[in-house]
């Protein structure tokens, strides 16, 4: 499997899109601490960006490369190499690289600006670990939508919109349901509901720990009573892992009994 | 050898192979042919186990291979459309299948032959089809396997990399392998096939030597003698 995430990793840590998104980020960073000049609110802002995009990067990325490498992947396949092997690697290779992306641009940045004399360093580490899961969790989706759908354009159109549910139709249906059922007590039932989509379950982590909770009401200070504490945070981590190891699972799976 | 037993293979409603039975012995060449889409790529595929059977069997050398990987290791493959990570270079394209083979290889001998030095630190998304098409050939040959499988291997290729590849192909027929090739090119057919196996509607309609063929088709060149089992089902 070394083998084989060795090269994905290779290949992507040279096209032009993952230095693309290098300076991305890295030029986000910079232009995010001057308009600040203060590393707290720009890890704020950071985190906006960054809960909405690596989803988005990781899902199309995901996809694109799947199908961009189809035929290289039926020439692995005709090698001595197990299935899961190929796409296993193939998969760390991409989140491994995006992740890289996104550590170096944005750390590059914050470490010029003096992040280690800051007190915010384990704000800005738990942004990074978020945002490498987001990767490890869309990239992985993405791959299962993929490998679902032969038509390119239905996969990709089948990936956005996962993304946008995601990222803002949830959000949505989320808030319209707490309306609704404004009359019953709703804390169990938004809690669980944090737990289904991993975008808001990294936005409410970070939030928590930035100590903003208190914009976020009534809401806010029962979230604040579980994620606040150890236990909530472990449990929060526990779903995100959750949240990669069911994809990659169910991508075995589908494996097993796919033709190419 | 290889014993395919009983192969059913459906995608959706389409039926491809229909129960096929097929023994294959060791050495020589056997071109397998029929019209687009009578299911030469999905039987090869099943073979290589790319493609997984609805039910059947297939058996190398007595053990059933579905559902195994490391038989791999004795098969050469020549997929019909080469396509590479074009960030990779032709040198590390190489090394990284001999990475994942562990297996002796003679990919000097092999890109000497088809003049590939020149691109060899180029990376493969800035090379031709044909130049693409000539790395296939030296990544399916610098193994030394018992089973050989190309699909479509003249694809692209210059008149004088179509000779390099005749020859590769009859220095294997000599050493004892077994290769299966597809092909709608009944030239090439001609000239190297030892036995012919013609699929349709997802079974085996003809197998046999050329001469053979020609006998039951009653026809003096191969072409014709194709054309004729092709039309023959139809009438």
């Amino acid at each position: 499997m070394f083998k084989i995430l060795k090269y994905s990793f290779y290949d992507l840590m040279r096209s032009r899109w993952s230095y693309v998104y290098f300076l991305f980020y890295l030029a986000l960073g910079f232009v995010l601490l001057f308009l600040n000049n203060d590393i707290n609110k720009a890890i704020i802002t950071l985190m906006n960006i960054i809960i909405v995009l690596t989803p988005l990067i990781g899902t199309i990325f995901g996809v694109m490369y799947y199908y961009n490498s189809k035929e290289f992947t039926e020439l692995l396949l005709a090698q001595p190499i197990k299935r899961s092997t190929i796409f296993m690697g193939q998969y760390l290779g991409i989140s491994i690289s995006l992740t890289l992306s996104l550590a170096l641009g944005l750390g590059i940045p914050f470490l010029l600006y003096g992040l280690f004399r800051s007190t915010a360093i384990f704000d800005f580490g738990l942004l990074l670990v978020v945002g490498s899961f987001l990767n490890f969790i869309f990239v992985a989706l993405a791959f299962n939508i993929a490998l679902s759908n032969e038509n390119k354009i239905k996969g990709f159109g089948y990936a956005i919109l996962m993304w946008l549910f995601l990222a803002v139709i949830y959000d949505g249906i989320f808030l319209i349901s707490l309306l609704v059922f404004n009359e019953y007590p709703l804390d169990k039932f938004s809690l669980i509901a944090t737990m289904f989509n991993p975008i808001d379950l990294s936005r409410i982590l970070i939030l928590l720990k930035l100590d903003i909770s208190a914009l976020l009401g009534y809401t806010g200070a029962i979230f604040k009573k579980f994620f606040g504490t150890n236990l909530g945070m472990i449990i929060s981590f526990v779903v995100l892992f959750l949240w990669v190891l069911f994809p990659v699972w169910r991508m075995n799976i589908k494996l097993r009994r796919k033709d190419f | 050898m290889i014993r395919i037993s009983n192969l059913h293979k459906r995608f959706g409603k389409l039926i491809v192979l229909d129960g096929l039975d097929l023994e294959i012995k060791s050495g020589g060449i056997f071109a397998i042919l029929g019209p687009n889409g009578s299911g030469k790529t999905t039987l090869i595929k099943s073979i290589l186990g790319m493609v997984i059977p609805n039910s059947g069997d297939i058996k190398i050398d007595g053990k059933s291979v579905l559902k195994k990987w490391d038989y791999r290791n004795q098969i050469n493959y020549l997929p019909q459309i080469a396509n590479f990570p074009g960030n990779l270079t032709v040198n590390e394209l190489i090394a990284m299948v001999k990475n994942l083979r562990p297996k002796k290889s003679n990919d000097i001998d092999l890109i000497e032959l088809f003049g590939l030095q020149p691109f060899l630190d180029k990376k493969l998304g800035n090379l031709s089809g044909g130049t693409k098409q000539k790395v296939n050939i030296v990544l399916t040959f610098m193994f030394d396997s018992d089973l050989i499988i190309l699909d479509e291997p003249t694809t692209g290729l210059d008149p004088i990399s179509l000779i390099n590849l005749k020859e590769i192909i009859q220095k294997e027929k000599e050493k004892g392998k077994t290769l299966l090739i597809t092909t709608h090119i009944m030239s090439l057919v001609d000239e190297i096939a030892d036995k012919i196996v013609f699929l349709l509607d997802g079974n085996i309609y003809f197998k046999g030597s050329i001469d053979e063929l020609k006998l039951q088709t009653k026809q003096t060149d191969l072409e014709h003698a194709i054309a004729n089992l092709m039309t023959k089902e139809n009438v």
